[in-house]
């Protein structure tokens, strides 16, 4: 079932970062060796004055995926992204992009890099509010010095595929929080970007526009494949959206994998706290907790099904058991009990899951 | 001690008529070795000032206050602004100080582009360094709070007196406000809006001319209306040395008691000050019209 939980054939990755570390303070090279040393956040800050920000981060991004970054607030993640694009500089550490030594370009090899290969929506959209939508989605382009009448004709395509026509000609101030944060992503998107840096860009919105722009954001992605690297405090969204999902805490990468893997094996406490209110049921899919050697009778259901509606699927053909389809070939067999088992939550989980891995 | 205590220990009297006549003598010397050279720097905003003024004095009234209207409206897009500045200008030439109001008025206006023209540029010079804020803050502190008469002697000492001492002084008074507003502008810019422009690679000079200084407009706006009024604010004192203009007759005025002249004249600086204010504080608003809508960004 190792095979199932990760989809596809391993991808190649696009951003890489190696024994990342970060830290905030007057001196702060001179406390790495401390920090990798063993020394800890809260003694770091207590004898030694520095903030530790991100505690050797080691991370391979997937290319054409979805990464989602997910922790608490304080937890690094915000800090984390901006090593990409180099909005923070690493107190040690690297950061490859396509083979690339991200920190060893030079000022103007990295404002190509941003105006070329990564782009970013932000959080509280960060749009100009002086200049119009159709303005402000140009606005990558025009940085690159494209004519402001070339640049807004190109952009205008994404104005209309973040289905914003209609108000080009309208100012920031004057359209709702989910309008302005699908001018960020026009924005964003406009530079054609292979890289896309998504600060909590959907967590200002309330939860309804918030779904509608995960859902915007996804039909994109189907048709775009960019390699996303989504930043969230919000596990439903990082369940929904990432193909990949890495759990950072106090600077310190917890745990790393599919949104499957996370939910049935957390790491630690940290990850199974962040967990406990998932519904799980609609989030692990049948190929996840099938058994792939035992063969048994029933209706057929395919592998990326979730357990609620295959559990729907069973009842109604009035069977205890079903057969686990992939592209059309069975792949093994899935029984009610242990989907009841799968579903049952974190504190139980531990032992009743094991079965399954 | 006792004698310590109550008298308090002050240089000697000759000590400090020598230090008095040490700094004199120094500054008059340097008077006289670079006083021409300085006046000759500021010969082109003399002949400026006086082709300006020229200018205003050559138009016949009625175009000038056609084009003081049309500035208005273009500025405020108001009627009664408008309508008021017509008014103004109209009461003040019949009151007979037609002329010594475009005298004011060419200073005033010369005076605020200089400001303007050199207070910006300062101002974001400010906001890029902490050091230079350090420097030029208690700089412009003595600037706004040093009495004018005191810095009024030296400048006569080095150019004598006229139109070039008396913009100077003018200039002096009424640059502090542009620079710190353009600098508290610049430093108030959202910082999420300037990450952006640096995700998207932006330069320094289009984050500066794209971002910094169209945010900080509002503030830039506010520093410019104060230029503007304390420029109008050092009218009389501008006179003392030469400026002429509406701040001459009230010097007369104070020196013979002539009351009614003395309120004519003020009353026309009031009333120039009043519709600049309006006008510019209006302009400065209709640039901001972008923030009208309620969703704050």
């Amino acid at each position: 079932m190792v095979s199932d939980l990760q989809k596809k054939k391993p991808a190649k990755t696009k951003v890489e970062i190696k024994n990342l570390y970060k830290i905030f303070g007057p001196n702060p090279k001179a406390q790495v060796e401390k920090v990798k040393g063993g020394v800890g956040k809260p003694e770091l800050l207590a004898e030694h004055g520095h903030v530790l920000g991100l505690n050797n981060i080691n991370i391979k991004m997937p290319e054409r995926a979805v990464q989602v970054i997910m922790g608490l607030s304080g937890s690094g993640k915000s800090t984390l992204i901006r090593h990409i694009n180099r909005l923070i500089e690493p107190t040690a550490g690297e950061v490859i992009i396509d083979g690339e030594d991200v920190l060893s370009m030079g000022p103007n090899e990295l404002r190509d890099f941003r105006r070329k290969k990564a782009s970013m929506v932000f959080q509280k959209f960060a749009l100009l509010p002086h200049r119009l939508v159709k303005e402000n989605a140009a606005y990558g382009l025009t940085i690159q010095g494209i004519a402001e009448k070339e640049a807004e004709e190109r952009a205008q395509k994404w104005i209309n595929r973040v289905g914003l026509a209609g108000f080009e000609n309208h100012y920031p101030a004057q359209l709702s929080g989910g309008m302005q944060q699908r001018v960020g992503l026009a924005r964003a998107l406009a530079t054609d970007a292979e890289i896309l840096l998504m600060d909590e860009a959907f967590s200002a919105l309330d939860p309804l526009i918030r779904t509608d722009m995960q859902n915007v954001m996804l039909d994109l992605q189907e048709e775009l494949h960019k390699t996303i690297i989504f930043i969230t405090h919000d596990l439903d969204e990082a369940l929904r959206i990432g193909d990949n999902i890495a759990i950072l805490r106090d600077g310190v990468m917890v745990q790393q994998g599919s949104p499957q893997e996370i939910v049935l094996k957390p790491a630690d406490d940290y990850v199974s706290d962040f967990i406990k209110d998932i519904n799980r049921g609609r989030v692990l899919m049948v190929g996840s907790v099938m058994d792939g050697e035992k063969k048994v009778p029933g209706p057929t259901v395919p592998s990326d099904m979730a357990i609620e509606d295959a559990l729907q699927v069973m009842t109604s053909a009035q069977s205890q058991s079903a057969v686990v389809e992939k592209g059309g070939k069975p792949v093994g067999s899935i029984t009610i009990e242990d989907m009841i088992a799968a579903i049952a939550r974190t504190e139980g989980k531990t032992e009743g899951s094991s079965a399954y891995t | 001690m006792e004698q310590l205590l109550t008298e308090f220990p002050e240089l000697s009297r000759g000590a400090l008529r020598d230090l008095r006549r040490y700094i004199d003598g120094n500054f008059k010397d340097f008077t006289r070795e670079y006083g021409e050279l300085i006046e000759t720097m500021f010969d082109p905003l003399k002949w400026f000032l006086l082709w300006v003024q020229s200018v205003l004095l050559a138009t016949p009234w009625p175009i000038v206050i056609i084009v003081l209207c049309g500035l208005a409206w273009l500025a405020s897009r108001n009627w009664k602004l408008v309508v008021g500045t017509a008014a103004a200008f109209l009461l003040i030439g019949w009151l007979g100080m037609w002329e010594d109001t475009m005298v004011t008025l060419a200073m005033v206006s010369v005076a605020t582009l200089i400001c303007i023209g050199l207070g910006i540029p300062f101002g974001i010079l400010m906001a890029r360094s902490d050091r230079l804020q350090a420097i030029i803050t208690p700089i412009l502190d003595v600037m706004q709070t040093i009495p004018s008469f005191v810095y009024l002697i030296p400048v006569v000492m080095l150019l004598g007196i006229g139109k070039a001492p008396a913009l100077l002084a003018v200039c002096i008074y009424a640059i502090p406000p542009i620079v710190r507003l353009t600098n508290l502008g610049i430093r108030l810019v959202d910082r999420e809006v300037l990450e952006a422009a640096d995700s998207f690679g932006a330069s320094y000079r289009q984050k500066l001319f794209n971002v910094q200084v169209p945010l900080a407009l509002p503030n830039i706006f506010a520093g410019v209306n104060q230029t503007i009024m304390m420029a109008l604010s050092m009218v009389v004192v501008a006179a003392l040395i030469g400026g002429s203009g509406l701040g001459t007759p009230v010097l007369r005025a104070v020196n013979n008691q002539y009351l009614a002249l003395g309120l004519f004249n003020g009353m026309a600086i009031v009333a120039i000050a009043i519709i600049f204010d309006r006008v510019s504080q209006a302009y400065g608003k209709r640039l901001q019209k972008h923030r009208e809508g309620g969703h704050g960004v």
